[in-house]
This record gives structure tokens, C-alpha cells and sequence, in this order.
């Protein structure tokens, strides 16, 4: 690491002489060692799937998630410091609330990203704060259809079809990338979804995790709801299945 | 707060003591307004313009103080460019009434405005909103306003149908509108109406002279009906 010792990366404040946040480059670390998290776009809704890391047998299954929701109609899923995650998911809702105050109607997604990515964009200004350690797939269905954003560290934000971040990302975007996202139901993609995250689940390095999952779309009516029990059991059956005959 | 009272207007407060309305039908809404502004007694502008443009397709008709409505509807019209420019597409008239209301109700104390919101917009097509004295919002087919409105519900109750085209629901308004304006003291003037759907906004006009007429009462010194012969003077009779 080049950037380590000539003292550009010690604040968010300082580019280094070819032009580079240092600190913000690091923040993108911290998302890459994160479990992996993925987003699918499909004619009908949005899916949001999480490799949630279980680093301890004591935790009580389904503490510590990494999927909230934002307003009746989006969902937020992290990759990076948990807390971040969490913080971020709170200004989010603020912002969405807001919008509702000012103009009685469900914030368009678009929205909410531009105010959200603005505020992570604020974190990489200052010297006296350090920029958000985690990236943030937004789904939603508003008056325009689903949609799906990326909001990275650095504060830049996209929208995607299919979206994934963490540790196991390009693999996961390999696989979404086969996909045929504009052809797939909600119900479809949630056993693909499911698929994805246990093959680049990388059980040799490590051991236990759970699978997160919530759906928005015609299905839930148009809101942000976790996949139904029996559903995301069937999807992980299923999912198992594939990857055994995958090996 | 009870009652809200006419008296709230300061000494010398300009005032739409008005008759104002909106109608929906199939492709647009029809709004109008006859044109009488007063200070007390005194007609400070006989022309004036109470439709008031909020946006594209979105309009306003004002009753109460000529000020608060102006400022109130200055703000929405301020709200509306900004939220126009975030999201790249025109608002729908329900988040404008929705702006209009908040503002309302929350200076309700402050206050002297009835407003009418109606227009047209691409998710629902045409509707109107009326938001009276007290800040409330209420989604209506019809709506009427002003101090002229109370005396024509009853026309109003009797002779809307579902269904009109643009020709009679204009009528419907232009004929309303007379007749508040001949009854109501505060009202008066000329019509003005505008027509707005998808589009465009069609501003119409009808001068006070040529407003329609409905009955309006016999001569008090008509013709009589009897000629009763005139009877020669008489002398007055002179106590002796």
C-alpha cells in the first residue's frame, strides 16, 4: 500500500498528490471484508438478500440485521460496519419522513437516494469525521416501478438492475449477470436470490451464517416485508440443492 | 377556537368576499371566480384576478384575505418549482392541495383563507380539492366558496349530474356563479373561468354585462294593473 506512510491518508480532508481520498479508499475496504449482500430488480418488485456472518454460537438467531426498512415502501441493505449501517438506515428514514411532511405523498426512491448519498458524500469532507464504512443497496417500488441504487462511501450513488457488494460481490454479479432479471417474478428471484448468497458463501473460511431476506413488490402489496417463513425455507432447500449439484 | 368570525380582518383589510368554484368532468376540471375585491364597503378592484396559477396544470381559486391567500399560494407555487426540478416531472394535484392544507391548518390561528385547489395531473387525471376555513382537506367533485357559495349549495345540490362534457360544465359554472353574484353583496363583477386539462389551461371571460340572467323580481312601480279614475281634489274639511 503506497498511500501508507506519506501521512495523505490520515484525514478525509486531504487528497494525496495523484488525486485520492485515502480514507474513503479504506472505508471500501472495510465493506469488501463484509458478508455479502445482493439486490435483484425484476418486472415485479425488488428482492434484497444478505449473507449475514453469525461470528458467534451464542447469538440469538436473527439479532444484528442488516436489512431495514426505510419507509413503508423501500428496504435498505448494508454491507460494512453494522453500526454505519444502522445509523445511515435512521438518517434515511428521517429524510423519507420529511418528504412525506412536505409533500404528503411516499417519497419517489430516486429521492430518498439523492438526499441520502448527499449526507455520505458529507462524511468525506471533514477531517473531524470519517466517511461511512459500509455501502447501501436501496430497493423500492414508487409511482416508477421498482428500482434499485447503490449508494457507495465515497457518497456517489447508481441505479442497477442487480446489484451486490461485500466480500463475495463479483462472483454474486457473475451469477446475477445470467439472470434474466426483466423476465423474473418476485417468487422466482427469491429462489435465485437464496442460491446466490449460499454459493458465495465461502464455508472453508467461514462457518456459520444466516440468510436474510426481504421482498418489495406486487406481491406484498408494495411493501417491505421480510420473505415469508415457509417461502425462505423452501428457497434455502432449494438452494442447497442447487449448489450440491453445482459441486 | 370556535368560530371563526369575519370580524378577524384588520381595519382596512382587503378582502375576497367572493364566489368561487371548481367542477371536474371528464378530461379537466372547470374553475371560476367572480371578480370583487372590498375594504369594507368600498370595491378596491372590480376586475380581479382570483384564479391563481400554483403550476402547469394546477390552479387555485381564493377566498378570504386577498393577502393570505396570495402569500399562502406564493409559497405552494415556490414548493412546487422545487419539487418539479428534484424529481423532473410535474406534481399531482393531490400533493398540491396536500401543501395548501398543511399550510392552513398549521397558521389556522393566522389566517383568513378558503381555498379551492383543482387542476389536472397524469396519475389521476382531473380532480379538485377544497380546503376550508379551518385547515381541513376535502376531495370533491364539486366545490364551491365564499361568502356567495351559501346562497347557491341548494343550485348546486339540484343540477349537478355526472358525466358532463366541457360546454356544460362551464355552464354550470357560469351559471352558478350569477347567481351567487346577484344575491351575494360582496360578490360581483365580471366571471372569469378557466378550463384545464391535459391540454393546456383556457382562460375564459364574461363581462358583467353579459352574465346570464334568472329571475329577478317584479318592478316595485310597475305597471298597474287597474287604473283606478282620479278623483277630483277635495276641499279640506276646515274644523269651524
Amino acid at each position: 500500500m503506497t498511500s501508507i506512510g506519506t501521512g495523505y491518508d490520515l484525514s478525509a480532508s486531504t487528497y494525496s498528490p495523484d488525486g485520492r481520498i485515502f480514507q474513503v479508499e479504506y472505508a471500501n475496504k472495510a465493506v469488501e471484508n463484509s458478508g455479502t449482500a445482493i439486490g435483484l430488480r425484476v418486472k415485479d418488485g425488488i428482492v434484497l438478500a444478505v449473507e449475514k456472518i453469525v461470528h458467534s454460537k451464542l447469538l440469538v438467531p436473527d439479532a444484528n440485521r442488516r436489512i431495514q426498512s426505510v419507509d413503508r415502501h423501500i428496504g435498505l441493505a448494508t454491507a460494512g460496519f453494522l453500526a454505519d449501517g444502522r445509523h445511515l438506515a435512521n438518517r434515511a428514514r428521517d429524510d423519507s419522513s420529511n418528504y412525506r411532511d412536505t409533500y404528503r405523498q411516499p417519497p419517489p426512491l430516486k429521492e430518498v437516494i439523492s438526499r441520502l448519498s448527499m449526507y455520505v458524500q458529507a462524511y468525506t469532507l471533514y477531517s473531524s469525521v470519517r466517511p461511512f464504512g459500509v455501502s447501501t443497496i436501496v430497493g423500492g417500488v414508487d409511482v416508477n416501478g421498482p428500482q434499485l441504487y447503490i449508494i457507495e462511501p465515497s457518497g456517489i450513488s447508481y441505479g442497477y438492475h442487480g446489484a451486490a457488494i461485500g466480500k463475495g460481490r463479483q462472483l454474486a454479479k457473475t451469477e446475477i449477470e445470467k439472470l434474466k432479471l426483466s423476465e423474473l417474478s418476485t417468487r422466482e428471484a427469491v429462489t435465485e436470490a437464496a442460491r446466490i448468497i449460499y454459493l458465495v458463501h465461502d464455508d472453508a473460511k467461514e462457518k456459520e451464517f444466516e440468510l436474510e431476506m426481504t421482498w418489495i413488490g406486487d406481491e406484498t402489496n408494495g411493501l417491505h416485508v421480510p420473505v415469508p417463513k415457509d417461502l425462505l425455507a423452501d428457497a434455502e432447500q432449494k438452494a442447497k440443492a442447487a449448489l450440491e449439484n453445482f459441486d | 377556537m370556535q368560530t371563526v368570525d369575519m370580524q378577524q380582518l384588520k381595519a382596512g383589510e382587503v378582502n375576497l368576499g367572493t364566489s368561487i368554484m371548481a367542477v371536474q368532468f371528464k378530461d379537466g376540471v372547470v374553475i371560476g371566480a367572480d371578480s370583487r375585491t372590498t375594504t369594507g364597503s368600498y370595491i378596491a378592484n372590480r376586475v380581479t384576478d382570483k384564479l391563481t396559477h400554483v403550476h402547469d396544470r394546477i390552479y387555485c381559486c381564493r377566498s378570504g384575505s386577498a393577502a393570505d391567500t396570495q402569500a399562502v399560494a406564493d409559497i405552494v407555487h415556490y414548493h412546487l418549482q422545487i419539487l418539479t426540478q428534484q424529481s423532473g416531472s410535474a406534481p399531482t394535484v393531490a400533493t398540491a392541495a396536500n401543501v395548501f392544507q398543511k399550510l392552513c391548518y398549521q397558521n389556522k390561528d393566522g389566517l383568513m383563507a378558503g381555498i379551492i385547489v383543482a387542476g389536472w395531473d397524469k396519475e389521476i387525471g382531473p380532480s379538485v380539492y377544497n380546503i376550508p376555513l379551518g385547515g381541513g382537506l376535502f376531495r370533491q367533485p364539486w366545490a364551491i366558496g365564499g361568502s356567495g357559495s351559501t346562497y347557491v349549495y341548494g343550485y348546486c345540490d339540484a343540477t349537478f349530474k355526472d358525466g358532463w362534457g366541457k360546454e356544460e360544465t362551464i355552464n354550470f359554472v357560469k351559471n352558478t356563479l350569477a347567481l351567487a353574484m346577484s344575491r351575494d353583496g360582496s360578490s360581483g363583477g365580471v366571471i372569469r373561468m378557466c378550463v384545464i386539462t391535459e391540454e393546456g389551461v383556457e382562460r375564459l371571460f364574461v363581462p358583467g354585462n353579459e352574465l346570464p340572467k334568472f329571475w329577478e323580481g317584479e318592478e316595485v312601480l310597475g305597471k298597474p294593473t287597474k287604473i283606478i279614475p282620479e278623483s277630483p281634489a277635495a276641499p279640506m274639511e276646515v274644523e269651524a
